[in-house]
């Protein structure tokens, strides 16, 4: 008996070496078996059309060995680093004077915004790298009702973003409407688009309801690329009439906003109206999704994502409440449409491809599923970092994805990964994520 | 069925699942403003006749009739899903808590007055613009909530998430949740699981107190015979999807198909007590 009981038991630090290097040999083995085709052996067709291979070991030993180590500064990393909620050892002085500075990040944040065409009233680029992140801050608030609130995964947003678009140019190259009349036009239509999606995908829950509403974003950029009388096709749709302030053009006519105040005309004065336009869209956005959290609806949307049989058995009724989130996130994706419509002045299909689903998307994920404040932040990480890299000129995607795993290492709930509570009694404590469910779809 | 004040009619009750017969030709009745409990051992389809009545299940046979306190008789096998505890104003809790743990305790309780906050918000466009009926409905529901969290004593963890209460602090929440449905009957499926003897004993007097504030009529599964001998009305007993008996908690405390149900019987008598029971 004594004899048993004396057997060395692994340290923990054995323990985790060992798992450490099984991972890493794990990840290694793959990408062994991924590059030994696709870098190990180069083809390629000789003059005659024969074909012509040589192998390239060196380079693909160099590739494994990378995945190795790789793999194994992740882990370590993770191990050190590991996600903010599980550091207790920060002094609570330090916590306080964090959680001060985040509080003070909204206004600060919202002022610079506000500042931004006074500062950089020259610097064009600047100006339309700021309209495009606050396009991306939009679409993402959008997104946020769906996603974060609802906790419904909708991989096909751009179709309401198309939808919106669509609709605008049409109606203004048509009918001659005004972008005023059509903006809401616009989001009534999504938001319809939005109806008619959730009907079908409404018993559909998790990687189900992803695929309905891929297809559903697909459908949408198919049938406007083919369907040619009446949106162009490919060729898209041109001279889309620039938005007015209140009837009055930004052109350097007689009858331009230039002319009536008597400044001299610059171009740039449209595009500072089209960033304080998207300005006052997005800060909509943002204020009805605010509101929208403290009334009935809003608790039952995040109801609805923390257990749906729950809000069945207290009497929701769950087909509107998740058809009313379909609508009110495809509303302002039909907003955030118009808007692109106008500014750009021309549409084609290309610009409502899978791609900008998934990075809006990634900026809901990233943001912190269901905060405001970090949908914002991660929309002008991802768009305005992404422009950062520029000078990285190939290695942009490499930076980039490298810093997309450290963060999600770091905060795997998202920049922001706290819930607010929508009412309280004495005081609001931030709910941490770990209580938080992502809904099931 | 019989001449007293029934809310629930459960007649001749069937449920099957493919081949198994979960409840088998069930037929009790619930009376107004009294604690009727369902007992009986594992797996004898007590949460099933739950589920049927609460819209979860539709039944195989038979019929559910809820009767009103204004005679409005309502047949619960037809009304699916959500109606059933928005127009029949039936709640329920769930045998595994099925609180918003991401959600405040108070916010918990405000979703559950979703309806009532619903139709007070103008289906949301009032609440969006803070017109000022919204506004006082929207602090009587907080005062509502409130009143439930002083009387489940939370009061002082409002703010804090459910998720992070203890478990008997979530059973009770659970309980308040559903009640601030203004049910008409309150569904319990073992709420005293898992609660030590003193939690049992405020859970008693909990349930005691509901019913003489509110005149709620309560329907409860439960294990914990202390409970259920302590506050029940009417106890109905089933077994393999029966009802094998039906009393006051004294005459099933003597009934020997009961006893039988639960500790079994002598090896010599199993024939016998087959043949009395009608298996």
């Amino acid at each position: 008996m004594t004899a048993t009981t004396s057997k060395p038991t692994p340290s923990p630090r054995a323990a985790v070496t060992a798992f450490i290097l099984k991972k890493a040999a794990i990840s290694a083995l793959v990408a062994l078996v991924l590059f030994s085709l696709m870098i190990g052996i180069r083809t390629e067709a000789g003059p005659t059309g024969q074909l012509i291979y040589w192998t390239r070991f060196p380079e693909l030993a160099g590739m494994v060995a990378t995945v190795f180590f790789g793999s194994i500064a992740v882990e370590l990393l993770r191990r050190w680093w590991g996600p903010v909620e599980s550091i207790r050892i920060i002094p609570p002085r330090l916590t306080r004077a964090l959680a001060l500075a985040r509080r003070a990040i909204a206004p600060l944040l919202l002022i610079f915004t506000f500042l931004v065409p006074v500062i950089f009233y020259d610097q064009r680029y600047i100006l339309d790298l700021g309209i495009l992140v606050l396009t991306y801050v939009m679409l993402g608030w959008g997104l946020n009702v769906v996603v974060g609130l609802a906790g419904l995964l909708d991989l096909g947003y751009v179709a309401f973003y198309a939808v919106g678009a669509y609709s605008y140019a049409l109606l203004a190259t048509h009918f001659g409407l005004s972008f005023w009349i059509c903006l809401p036009l616009a989001g009534i239509l999504a938001s319809l688009w939005g109806v008619m999606l959730g009907f079908p995908v409404l018993r559909l829950r998790g990687d189900y309801l992803a695929i309905v509403t891929l297809a559903f974003g697909e459908i949408i950029r198919l049938v406007i690329t083919n369907w040619q009388d009446l949106t162009g096709g490919p060729n898209g749709i041109s001279g889309i009439p620039r938005p007015s302030l209140f009837g009055i053009p930004l052109t350097p006519g007689e009858d331009g906003l230039a002319a009536r105040l008597g400044i001299e005309f610059s171009p740039t004065q449209r595009v500072v109206f089209l960033f304080y336009l998207i300005l006052a869209l997005a800060l909509l956005t943002n204020w009805v999704t605010i509101r929208l959290r403290r009334l009935p609806i809003g608790r039952a949307w995040e109801a609805l994502r923390e257990d749906e049989v729950a809000c069945r058995a207290l009497g929701i009724n769950i087909t509107t409440t998740k058809l009313t989130a379909f609508a009110t996130g495809a509303m302002f994706g039909g907003f955030a449409g118009a808007f692109f419509a106008t500014r750009q002045g021309f549409i084609s299909p290309e610009s409502f491809t899978f791609q900008e689903s998934a990075l809006v998307l990634a900026i809901v994920v990233l943001g912190g599923m269901g905060s405001q404040l970090g949908v914002a932040l991660a929309a002008l990480a991802m768009i305005g970092g992404f422009e950062l890299f520029r000078g990285f000129d190939q290695y942009r995607m490499l930076v980039f994805g490298i810093a997309m795993v450290l963060l999600m290492i770091w905060r795997p709930r998202g920049l922001i990964g706290h819930r607010a509570p929508t009412v309280f009694l004495k005081r609001s404590e931030a709910i941490s994520s770990d209580l938080v469910k992502e809904g099931a779809g | 069925m019989s001449g007293a004040d029934c809310i629930l009619d459960v007649d001749h009750l069937s449920m099957r699942f493919g081949g198994i017969v979960a409840v088998n030709d069930l037929s009790f009745a619930a009376e107004r403003r009294k604690i009727t409990a369902l007992i009986g051992p594992n797996g004898a389809g007590k949460t099933t006749v739950f589920n049927c009545i609460t819209g979860f299940y539709k039944p195989t046979s038979g019929s559910l009739r809820l009767t009103h306190e204004d005679n409005r008789a309502i047949q619960l096998e037809r009304l699916n899903d959500f109606r059933i505890s928005k127009q029949a104003k039936v709640a329920r809790t769930f045998q595994n808590i099925r609180l918003f743990p991401g959600m405040t305790a108070l916010e918990n309780l405000m979703v559950a007055q979703h309806n009532a906050l619903m139709r007070a918000s103008g289906l949301t466009f009032l609440g969006l613009i803070g017109a000022p009926s919204w506004r006082a409905a929207e602090k009587r529901a907080i005062d509502q909530a409130t009143l439930w969290l002083d009387r489940i004593g939370l009061v002082d963890r409002a703010d804090d998430a459910a998720g992070n209460l203890p478990y008997g602090d979530q059973r009770r929440l659970e309980i308040a949740r559903a009640m601030c449905t203004e049910p008409a009957l309150l569904c319990l499926d073992e709420p005293a699981a898992g609660l030590n003897a003193r939690e049992s004993a405020a859970l008693s007097a909990l349930l005691l107190a509901i019913r003489a504030d509110y005149g709620t009529s309560i329907l409860l599964i439960e294990h914990d015979m202390s409970v259920v001998m302590e506050i029940s009305d009417h106890v109905v007993v089933m077994d393999y999807g029966l009802k094998i008996a039906q009393g006051s908690p004294r005459q099933i405390r003597d009934d020997p198909k009961v006893i039988a149900a639960y500790l079994g019987v002598e090896d010599d008598e199993v024939g016998a007590t087959e043949a009395e029971l009608g298996l």
